[in-house]
């Protein structure tokens, strides 16, 4: 209890239980009043059940957004024909879907999965869950915050929620928003109501955001267990730390450019609105303003934000992979200062998507260096990454192959990303499926794999029992080969130049025979979404039936897995002191394959270090 | 409690039973680790095998009529050669790890290393040379296309509107703006082996004016004048694209660029004159005006 800032004294006193049995923080009495009910499962302060709570809210929009797509990929394959289940949930012309039903599809399943699954599930669901546990911290630093950090998203899920049933729809102008079609109500049907509703929704979900991002700083700034110097943090709480900077610098700019946008249709200030512009045949707006402008706000967040998309997972999977292969992460601090460098750089490549906007074309040239700079660090990670299994002992549980194929993909995502770095290349093959190709690879083959790593790997720290394995290895086999069967072929299409969020591209010469491929790809996304049931009912399955593990099922090294499965209120039944890194594994004359960063002093480890120095 | 503490102390215990758990860990069967890394040896063999066999079924660049599209695409084969190198080699590298340090291949103790200085200031500089290479590489052709524009009056305006391309070609005297100019939607023609100097605005929304066979694009903003140029070296009629969404009706933006010869280019427009004339449709029946 030396150095560390405690807000509130751990409880010892409160430690005579069984660590094991599940749910022992909550001590659900049949006796318990609804008050306490609340304030333990609802407006819960503890980081541990506004973890989970991210985590569910987040799988169920995971869910809606992966139907959204399914129906997005019919239209593509199969335009103007019957829509199956879906088109008798929204019934429009007799199950048929009219064309500006699917651009409304395509931007909510962006807006969706974007906003209310990856950003949410990694910094809300995981950070939430693990920073005070990897950290040695009883809870955040500011619990009233990070309760309220939650209960922000649910303005959020009602503006994007309810917007959908608004007249005209939800929003239409694609996940980007781009102005005048976003800002004057009458250019599409989705312009109206759902637009309007999808900028208070983003609002909202910017104010989460941003308390989250304040707690995750503070907390790993003061919060740590003694001994727990920054460089011995793992890898995901740098991710987490920095993402959270990411956030706290990039997230005012989206903000003012949300308000500006939003009394750009209320009260006509015109901020993005040219002059003397005439949509459907009337004059639009008070002009004076740029639609451009706004794609550099936009960007400026949007660019940033892929890796407050990406950082998280990749600091899970780095974890993950020297877990399995019971090997030391191969260069912690090259790790470190890459995800810096990305940090630093993500900042100023943000023109990278506006190549061909009219942006001024010599300063593409300079968003075009930065962004090939950029692939750098994503380099030297994956280099690393490919370092920390080489001479490991792998252990393929179902975690390791999620982590493995996030390494994998994101190959494949980051070099695509090099083609549309190219300014000349770019000029073909922007807003094409290569884009989508590129951001599906990093987005939904990375940090969604990734994200899955984390479930089946620290599931026995949530819930204190373990996922089936068998189903689980069942879950990736299947996920990966769909998405590889969807995704991939999309390169091809885009060197095509068959362009994204077209409702119907066959009546373009340049396009009409592509449909063949394109069918293959929707029966593929059709398979990869139903291959989640298998995920759905091994996670709620062994929520309840799972084997029960222990403190540290995985023999791992980091601090979470020296508290009990689930932890209790306060999480550590001690004082976690911290003695070395995360990721001393096999050190030689070891008895054991691991030495926790709590465990005393080990005699192995002096010899090891003078070896490496001799 | 004493349990507790042991597992505590021990910072294990508590696994899942079964034997198919040992000291911790699941122990997985050889032909599993074999199994698991075929399956990413099929990332990189599918992969490549992918982009060999998609051209064979015309599933790759539509043809090149222009300029500047030689340079594109060449530039698209070096940089997926570049990344095809290193895509082969970091996903065969990935397999091979998979194979052999699999936990049930042997029962050596795992390489106790934290990294290598040499490597990492090796797979450093060299990505960022290549990256920096390639970054210098490309500029002079981003700048042949986009900033080196020829000296001429436009040959042509386009104005996008949802959901057309409103076209005006400047007339006998050569110039926009005047009179004579003469109007046509979504029939845009060319001529071949010549510059084209096209003034591209938009009247409402953002579109972005594709032409895939002459490996152009450019967003059409409302409020701002785009230069577009390319010099077509092959006759025939290609499609014009909307590549930016635009509302409801984008995907039917679309358009159809003749490219013919001189001659042909000249009775074309001959006859678009007479037709105007006769039917005196003008800039007044098409606002075109008032996005000036
Ligand atoms: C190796 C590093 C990367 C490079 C060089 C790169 C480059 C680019 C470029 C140039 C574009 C714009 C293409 C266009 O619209 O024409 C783009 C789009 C995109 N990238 Fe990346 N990227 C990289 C990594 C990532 C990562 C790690 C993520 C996310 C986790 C990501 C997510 C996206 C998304 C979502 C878009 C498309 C946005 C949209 O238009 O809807 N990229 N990338
Ligand atoms: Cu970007
Ligand atoms: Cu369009």
């Amino acid at each position: 209890m030396s150095t560390v800032t405690q807000p509130h004294a751990p409880s010892p006193a409160t430690a005579p239980h069984d660590p094991r049995a599940p749910h022992d923080q909550a001590v659900p009495q049949r006796s318990m009043s609804l008050s306490t009910f609340l304030s333990t499962y609802v407006f819960s302060k503890d980081h541990k059940v506004i973890g989970l709570q991210f985590l569910f809210s987040t799988l169920v929009w995971f869910l809606i957004g992966g139907l959204l797509a399914l129906a997005v990929r019919w239209q593509v394959a199969w335009p103007w024909s019957d829509v199956p289940v879906l088109g008798k949930l929204f019934a429009q012309q007799g199950g048929q879907m009219a064309p500006e039903f699917y651009t409304m599809l395509f931007t909510m399943h962006a807006t969706v999965m974007i906003f209310l699954v990856i950003i949410p599930i990694l910094a809300g669901a995981f950070g939430n869950f693990l920073i005070p546990l990897m950290i040695g911290a009883d809870d955040m630093a500011f619990p009233t915050l990070n309760m309220l950090s939650y209960w922000f998203m649910w303005p959020a899920f009602f503006f994007f929620g309810v917007s959908f049933f608004v007249e005209g729809g939800a929003a239409a102008g694609g996940w980007t928003s781009y102005p005048p079609l976003s800002t004057s109500t009458v250019s599409a049907p989705g312009s109206g109501m759902g637009q309007t509703l999808w900028l208070l929704g983003l609002t909202m979900v910017g104010v989460s955001s941003m308390l989250g991002s304040v707690n995750y700083m503070t907390t790993i700034i003061l919060m740590r267990a003694p001994g727990m110097t920054m460089f011995r943090l793992p890898m995901t709480i740098w991710a987490m730390f920095i993402t959270a900077i990411l956030q706290a610098f990039a997230l005012p700019v989206l903000t003012a450019a949300g308000f500006m946008q939003l009394t750009d249709r209320l009260i006509g200030t015109g901020f993005f609105s040219p002059e003397g512009n005439i949509i459907n045949n009337a004059m639009s707006g008070a002009g004076g303003g740029q639609p451009i402008l706004w794609q550099h706000l936009f960007w400026f967040y949007s660019h940033p934000a892929v890796y407050i998309m990406i950082l998280p997972a990749m600091g899970m999977v780095s974890d993950i992979l020297t877990t399995f292969a019971r090997k030391p992460l191969f260069g912690y601090r090259p790790m470190v200062y890459s995800i810096a460098g990305i940090a630093g750089l993500g900042f100023i490549v943000w023109g990278h998507h506006m190549f061909i906007s009219g942006m001024n074309p010599a300063l593409g040239i300079t968003f075009m260096v930065a962004t090939m700079m950029i692939a750098l660090p994503s380099a030297v990670k994956t280099f690393n990454w490919l370092g920390t299994i080489w001479g490991g002992r792998i252990h393929y549980t179902t975690a390791m192959l999620f982590a493995i194929s996030f390494v994998s993909m994101f190959i494949i995502g980051g070099l695509s990303g090099i083609f549309m770095a190219a300014t000349p290349v770019d000029i073909f093959i922007h807003d094409t499926y290569f884009i989508v190709a590129h951001f599906h690879y990093v987005l939904f083959a990375g940090t969604a794999m990734g994200v899955w790593a984390g479930i089946y790997y620290w599931f026995p720290k949530m819930f204190g029992r373990t996922m089936n394995e068998f189903w689980g290895k069942v879950h990736f086999f299947l996920t990966f080969t769909f998405l590889n069967g969807t995704f991939f072929t999309m390169h091809i299409l885009g060197a095509v130049g068959f362009p994204r969020r077209l409702a119907d591209a066959y009546h373009y010469e340049t396009f009409h025979h592509l449909q063949p491929l394109n069918a293959f790809m929707t029966w593929c996304a059709i398979g990869m979404v139903t291959s989640q049931i298998v995920f759905a009912i091994n996670f709620f399955w062994s929520m309840f039936r799972g084997p029960i593990a222990g403190r540290n099922p995985w023999n791992a090294n980091t601090l979470e897995w020296t508290a009990p499965s689930p932890p209790g209120h306060g999480n550590f039944d001690f004082q976690p002191v911290v003695y070395r890194g995360p990721y001393e594994y096999s050190v030689p004359g070891c008895e054991k394959d691991y030495l926790m960063q709590t465990d005393p002093p080990h005699p192995a480890e002096a010899a090891a270090a003078a070896a490496a120095h001799a | 409690m004493d349990q507790d503490k042991r597992d505590r102390d021990a910072g294990s215990g508590g696994n899942p039973p079964g034997d198919s758990w040992v000291n911790g860990l699941p122990q997985g069967r050889r032909w599993s680790g074999i199994a698991w890394s075929l399956l990413f040896l099929l990332v990189p063999v599918l992969g490549t095998a992918t982009f060999v066999i998609a051209p064979y079924y015309n599933h790759w660049f539509p043809k090149d009529v222009s300029v500047h599209g030689r340079s594109i695409d060449d530039l698209f084969y070096f940089i997926l050669v570049l990344t095809g190198v290193i895509f082969l080699a970091t996903e065969l590298i990935l397999f091979w790890f998979m194979w052999k340090y699999d936990a049930a291949a042997s029962s050596k103790p795992a390489t106790y290393i934290h990294g290598s200085h040499a490597l990492e200031v090796v797979w450093t500089i060299i990505p960022a040379a290549t990256m920096l290479f390639l970054a210098i590489y490309q500029m002079n052709t981003w700048a042949d296309i986009k900033m080196r524009r020829p000296r001429m009056s436009p040959s042509a305006e386009v104005v996008a509107r949802q959901f057309e391309w409103r076209i005006r070609y400047p007339g006998r005297d050569e110039t926009l703006g005047t009179p004579d100019d003469l109007f046509i939607v979504n029939d845009l023609h060319v001529p071949v082996d010549e510059d084209f100097l096209i003034q591209l605005k938009s009247m409402d929304v953002l579109h972005s004016f594709f032409l895939p066979n002459l490996r152009m694009k450019q967003d059409a903003v409302p409020g701002m004048k785009q230069p577009v140029w390319f010099k077509a070296t092959e006759t025939g009629t290609y499609d014009i694209v909307c590549a930016e969404v635009c509302g409801w009706g984008h995907y039917k933006m679309k358009g159809r660029v003749t490219i013919e010869s001189r001659a042909d280019f000249d009775r074309w427009l001959a006859r678009i004159e007479a037709e105007q004339k006769a039917t005196q449709r003008g800039p007044d029946e098409i606002p075109i005006a008032a996005a000036d």
